[in-house]
């Protein structure tokens, strides 16, 4: 009511505007009234547990590829991107030419669960997970090594290898790696 | 004098328990009515939240801020606390019962002027919210005291001039005289407009939504509060929510007749009665925002008081048109 007359250029009488304040007033009372007695929307967190999505950023955890190696070439990606520069690791070489990290240590005390350092990682090796309950009192028990790190699968790719695609070094069999072809022959690739 | 110190002794037990209760009944109403459980992991259905929060405010640091008089800083949460306290002396809870042949009056002090205590009492209790934002010496606790004098003292004339129709009917300033006049029918069905001129006014006395213009949480941090903490912030908590009370005894006294109902025991009655107040002041806080200064002020003087005189008017002349 009040809207339409306020269209047509007048103000509406006082008497009007008591009676909208009241029926406003009265109205929004109602309201919270009738969800005094709704069902509380809360879930409440100990006893239940909401799946959370497989993307969920928590817990960092190393993983392994199909074969049972570690994923991790130490290529330094993540520890550079992190924001906060708790990621730290030492390279090391294997004698077939294999990189991995001598040792491997996040300190979740810093952390901020951005993820960057998932979405650095060229292998797959270093994923986030969606466990975020490991709270504690001691700040050193925070620093977890490669160990703690390690775990026996693939995380959310579990096919995905990469030496198969790569190889290992330069010196490997060519067109043998995954999704290659074998290299053409350049004298008999005539037009 | 033995009878008085029970009499005492179980008042000031019942209502710093049930203001204990108050808090943990806020909040879960609060969070009902916004969907949500409100406090439930301290004991069963969090019944000892109370406790934890006094034990929480007792455990912590006291602080004085530098730069704040020392002196009245440390003295005024306790007239904040002190005040309703006092109030509820005047509250008749029940009628004068005869114990082995002596007559009890079953209210602390029935003043002949009760009334005029209570008001008087009321507007003692800006005195505590001033000095304490004052002593801070801080710009939050000094905007919010001066906030709540103003609001209050704004308030405290429409909460005077509802009661005078109350008074014209019972034809006494004593509260029990006023509550046993209205042994046929309690003042509301003849007062409606006193009654909800009390009610505004009582929400602006108790600084709560919509006129918590002195606390305003998102403008002035905790407004005249802002600096003080552990058990002196406490015992501003503290008189806030017996204030709740105690203006919920006023509002049973002034217009739904004390005491007395039908079957249930007087103090029952009166019980229920007075939480009949903190649940709308509780209601309103879910609903309604605050108010803009300006728009609490002009509602106070503008319309409020205005309101309450034509009312006295009224009922002045609807008192003599029936008498005569």
């Amino acid at each position: 009511m009040d809207g339409v007359l306020i269209m047509q250029g007048k103000s509406p009488s006082s008497g009007w505007q008591l009676f909208g304040a009241i029926k406003g007033l009265a109205s929004s009372y109602w309201i919270t009234l009738l969800h005094l007695f709704r069902k509380p929307i809360t879930e409440q967190y100990p006893e239940f547990k909401r799946t959370l999505p497989a993307r969920t950023r928590g817990k960092i955890i190393l993983t392994r590829s199909p074969d049972g190696k570690e994923r991790c070439v130490a290529c330094y990606l993540c520890s550079g991107v992190c924001p906060v520069s708790c990621i730290s690791m030492a390279a090391a070489e294997s004698e077939d030419g294999r990189r991995y990290a001598s040792w491997f240590r996040i300190n979740f005390a810093r952390c901020i669960f951005c993820g960057l350092c998932e979405e650095a990682c060229p292998t797959l090796a270093l994923q986030l997970t969606p466990e975020f309950e490991f709270c504690g009192t001691d700040i050193l028990h925070f620093v977890y090594e490669k160990e703690d790190l390690l775990v026996a699968h693939g995380g959310k790719n579990s096919d995905y290898d990469f030496y198969k695609h790569c190889g290992i070094g330069a010196n490997s069999e060519k067109g043998r790696r995954d999704n290659e072809k074998e290299p053409v022959n350049i004298r008999s690739n005539m037009p | 004098m033995i009878t008085l110190l029970i009499k005492l002794a179980s008042l000031l037990a019942v209502v710093l328990l049930l203001t204990a209760y108050l808090v943990l009944i806020e909040r879960k109403l609060l969070g009902r009515f916004q969907l949500r459980y409100g406090p439930n992991r301290a004991g069963f259905h969090g019944l000892l939240q109370s406790f934890a929060d006094g034990i929480k405010l007792l455990l912590k640091e006291d602080i004085v801020p530098a730069g704040a008089d020392r002196f009245i800083f440390i003295y005024a949460p306790a007239i904040v606390a002190i005040v309703p306290l006092l109030l509820l002396a005047v509250i008749p809870f029940g009628d004068t019962s005869i114990l082995m042949g002596k007559e009890i009056p079953m209210v602390i002090a029935n003043l002949n002027v009760g009334v005029l205590y209570v008001l008087a009492l009321s507007s003692l209790g800006v005195y505590g919210v001033i000095l304490g934002g004052w002593a801070a010496n801080s710009k939050y606790s000094l905007l919010g005291a001066i906030r709540a004098t103003a609001q209050m003292i704004s308030y405290e004339l429409a909460l005077g001039l509802s009661l005078v129709p109350v008074v014209m009917l019972a034809h006494s300033f004593s509260m029990v005289d006023i509550v046993n006049a209205q042994a046929r029918y309690p003042f509301i069905l003849v007062q409606p407009v006193a009654f909800i001129i009390f009610i505004i006014s009582a929400m602006a006395e108790a600084k709560r939504l919509p006129f918590d213009l002195p606390e305003a949480e998102n403008e002035l941090m905790a407004g005249f509060h802002t600096e003080y903490s552990g058990m002196r912030f406490a015992l501003f908590f503290l008189g806030e929510y017996i204030n709740m009370i105690a203006l919920g005894a006023l509002v049973a006294v002034f217009f739904l007749g004390g005491w007395r109902g039908p079957l249930l025991p007087p103090v029952i009655w009166l019980l229920l009665k007075i939480l009949l107040v903190p649940f709308l002041l509780i209601w309103t806080r879910a609903t309604l925002p605050r108010l803009r200064y300006d728009q609490l002020m002009h509602f106070g003087w503008k319309f409020l008081v205005p309101v309450a005189l034509l009312n006295i008017v009224f009922s002045g002349g609807i008192i003599l048109w029936m008498g005569s």
